[in-house]
């Protein structure tokens, strides 16, 4: 991109000011989390429809589930969506250490939560709680858990590798804050990134009792 | 006429050309690669025409048969009507249009279209990695059991699904945020009402088909239980997820064709619009009741009979802001002076086409006729009459009305005309008879025929002859205007909206100077002061 005006050094040369730069730029992410939230939505839909078919294998198969480590995720989770607002914030009010040290703090809960993702999924992978026809726990009194778990392990799964992409794109946004290129005049692409890291917490206090809390 | 350099000559070499951010190289390469796609789906249905001249058979065996067929519907969906209009004339045309530079995020445009080559070529090597027979719409059981190409088939249409996405978000902002001063949402071309409308669809619809596809993927390598009966899924609930997107993706590929109609007709009829915001409202409104009507391609699924009478309602529903758009186009038409110039002979045929292709869709939208109807021949020539008499068609006339802007240059006129006429009369004559077997029972997609439908499947594998000169003459004369200097005029039919401003073919920043709004863009008389 153009970087030759020298009072906007981030402003794209086809935008006539900031301002028409970064509300496209809001658009844009807003409209894509529209398509994240229909892509977790069939996943939903197809939850729902099976649950319904296969009440009592479902509820059986939830009691797998380790409460106590979804309920702490969903906590971790939550305050990295504040630290999240923090970082945001700081930007918007020109504090660049604040905002680096909120990215860094975001960071090491995300990390948190993929570390007590791991705990869980190995768990699960020791006792054959898998998906589909690698179910392999034995003992079952209702038939058809593993249909319980490959829902399980899709819904986590897709949300786990939104997790993934979020720390990509906390990193180069940490990166780009350590190089100062963040502002009160420009600040975007953390905004954006918060917007995005938001949606991925939502999810999650959706699939947290949807999973976790089946009565 | 381009004095100086334009978009074309301002960089050379391939790399300047594969990593370009500029929306109208990135339409150039679209229309390269889906020419392309076409020419390979239409040798497809050439193929498969040519084996049903015989009722036993002719050149290939049943498997390959079943095999070209579902090449030839999954090229033609996924690669070439999905993105045709949208991705090539929309990012070429659209920013011109709004009196923008650019597409709001250049980059996501450019990954778009890398991603579209890299599904494109996911699905061609399903051709080899033992091909696919399960038909465009990759139905359950078969597509969960059935060897070899599904995979990377259904993931070729996932990752397609991204590039489209990518459109329609980068068209809804650019829209929303880069309209030129002046340039008010109903002062805007009806096209770029057509490519909101589309927009809109593709960003909603498209998640859903990605979803569908993972699941499909997921059942056939882990047998996680949802589609499968046996495993305690149902069958059926994909083909109500397939449906769900690929409803409103007939419209996703119908509306940017009405969008040229809207531009091709009033400037062929020197008539304002008439109807301008009918047109524009209808759009939307088909995007939106499009979304309810999914469950008409399972009238005879075992869907209970409340909701077909519901989605047999909704269909005809859609048909209103459809005609509503064909009654303006012939109003704009009605005491105009009308021009034959290839770009409306194609507009022309569109009407005649899309009219026939929608009236006989009414016939399969109501349950009675359904029933009799369902999987024959008639459904064949209806959907073929709407996706290639309308959106082909329209495309037509859109590459025609718009190549003197891409390229610099006028093609012949004449051979143009020829070549509208060849392929009017041999589409007509490919899908008329289908039309009439299948009312009489034909079943579609079968191999083998009882020997009183062959004069029928003769006339039809001729028509597609006559179809495919018509192609070939088309890219003869394009492909020799490429080789004459620049020659087109800024403004050759004497268009009013905005890319008419500047040079043929544009710089690359498109316009010398931000272009105010002084007029509507249908205001030819305003031109005529102008100039
Ligand atoms: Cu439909």
């Amino acid at each position: 991109m153009s970087r030759t005006d020298a009072g906007e050094p981030f402003l794209q040369h086809h935008f006539a000011t900031p301002e028409q730069q970064f509300e496209a730029g809001k658009i844009g992410m807003w409209l894509f989390l529209v398509t994240e939230i229909l892509l977790f939505g069939g996943l939903f839909v197809g939850y729902g429809l099976m649950r319904s078919r296969n009440p009592a294998a479902f509820s059986e198969a939830h009691h797998h589930l380790d409460r106590i480590l979804g309920l702490t995720n969903t906590v971790v989770l939550l305050v990295s969506s504040f630290t999240m607002v923090m970082a945001v914030h700081a930007a918007r009010t020109d504090r660049r250490k604040r905002l680096v040290a909120f990215l860094a703090l975001t960071l090491v809960f995300a990390g948190v939560f993929l570390g007590i993702k791991y705990i869980e999924y190995s768990h699960k992978f020791h006792e054959g709680l898998l998906p589909g026809k690698f179910y392999s726990h034995k003992g079952d009194t209702v038939p058809g858990q593993f249909q319980f778990f490959s829902f399980y392990f899709m819904m986590t799964g897709l949300h786990g590798i939104h997790i993934l992409g979020g720390i990509g794109a906390i990193l180069w946004v940490l990166r780009r804050s350590v190089q100062g290129h963040f502002s009160s005049r420009y600040y975007t692409p953390v905004d954006l990134v918060g917007l995005y890291w938001h949606l991925v917490d939502l999810i999650w206090i959706y699939l947290f009792p949807l999973l976790y809390l089946i009565s | 006429m381009a004095e100086g350099t334009n978009y074309l000559t301002e960089t050379r070499g391939l790399k300047s050309w594969l990593f370009t951010v500029d929306h109208k190289r990135i339409g150039v390469m679209y229309f390269w690669s889906i020419m392309t796609a076409l020419f390979l789906g239409g040798v497809f249905a050439m193929l498969v025409r040519i084996e049903l001249l015989t009722p036993r058979q002719t050149i290939m065996s049943a498997e390959t048969y079943n095999r070209m067929f579902t090449l030839h519907g999954a090229v033609m969906v996924f690669l070439v009507l999905i993105p045709s209009i949208a991705a090539t004339l929309g990012n070429f045309v659209l920013p011109l249009m709004l009196g923008a530079k650019d597409v709001a995020f250049p980059r996501l445009n450019l990954a778009s279209y890398w991603i579209y080559v890299a599904g494109a070529l996911f699905g061609l090597y399903s051709m080899i990695a033992g091909g696919i027979e399960t038909g465009w719409t990759f139905y359950t059981p078969y597509s969960t059991s059935a060897g070899g190409g599904v995979t990377p088939m259904v993931l070729a249409a996932f990752i397609l699904g991204f590039s489209s996405i990518f459109t329609g978000i980068n068209f809804i902002a650019t829209i929303h945020k880069l309209r030129a001063p002046g340039l008010t949402w109903f002062k805007m071309p009806l096209f770029v009402w057509g490519m909101y409308a589309t927009s809109i669809i593709q960003v909603l619809a498209t998640p859903i088909l990605g979803i569908t596809l993972i699941l499909l993927l997921m059942e056939r390598m882990f047998q996680i239980g949802i589609f499968d009966a046996r495993l305690g899924g149902d069958p059926l609930l994909f083909q109500h997820f397939f449906w769900f997107y690929s409803h409103p993706v007939v419209y996703i590929m119908i509306l940017p064709g009405m969008a040229i109609m809207s531009e091709v007709i009033p400037v062929f009829s020197r008539k304002t619009i008439f109807g301008y915001k009918a047109i524009a409202f209808s759009s939307i409104a088909i995007a939106v009741v499009g979304f309810f009507v999914w469950g008409h391609h399972m009238f005879v699924s075992g869907q209970s009979p409340l909701a077909g009478a519901i989605f047999s309602f909704l269909t005809f529903l859609v048909a209103i802001p459809s005609a509503i758009k064909v009654f303006n186009w012939l109003a704009t038409m009605y005491k105009g002076s009308i021009s034959l110039e290839a770009p409306m002979l194609y507009a022309i045929s569109f009407l005649l086409l899309f009219a026939i292709g929608g009236l006989t869709g009414l016939f399969l939208g109501s349950i009675a006729t359904d029933v009799h109807l369902h999987d024959t021949y008639f459904v064949v020539a209806h959907f073929h009459f709407v996706m290639f008499g309308g959106t082909v068609i329209a495309f037509l006339a859109g590459i025609h009305y718009w190549w003197p802007k891409m390229f610099g240059r006028m093609y012949s006129e004449k051979w143009a005309r020829v070549s509208a006429v060849l392929v009017f009369v041999g589409f007509n004559l490919t899908f008329i008879p289908q039309f009439i077997m299948g009312s009489r029972g034909m079943p579609r997609r079968y191999y083998n025929y009882l020997p009183q439908f062959q004069p029928m499947h003769v006339a039809s594998t001729i028509g597609s002859w006559v179809l495919g000169l018509g192609f070939l003459i088309m890219a003869g004369y394009l492909f020799a205007s490429l080789r004459k200097p620049y020659d087109a005029p800024s403004n050759p039919w004497g268009g009013a909206t905005l890319e008419w401003e500047t040079a043929s073919p544009p710089i690359t920043h498109n316009f010398e100077t931000t272009p105010a709004v002084t007029h509507g863009p249908y205001d030819y008389a305003a031109l005529r002061s102008d100039a």
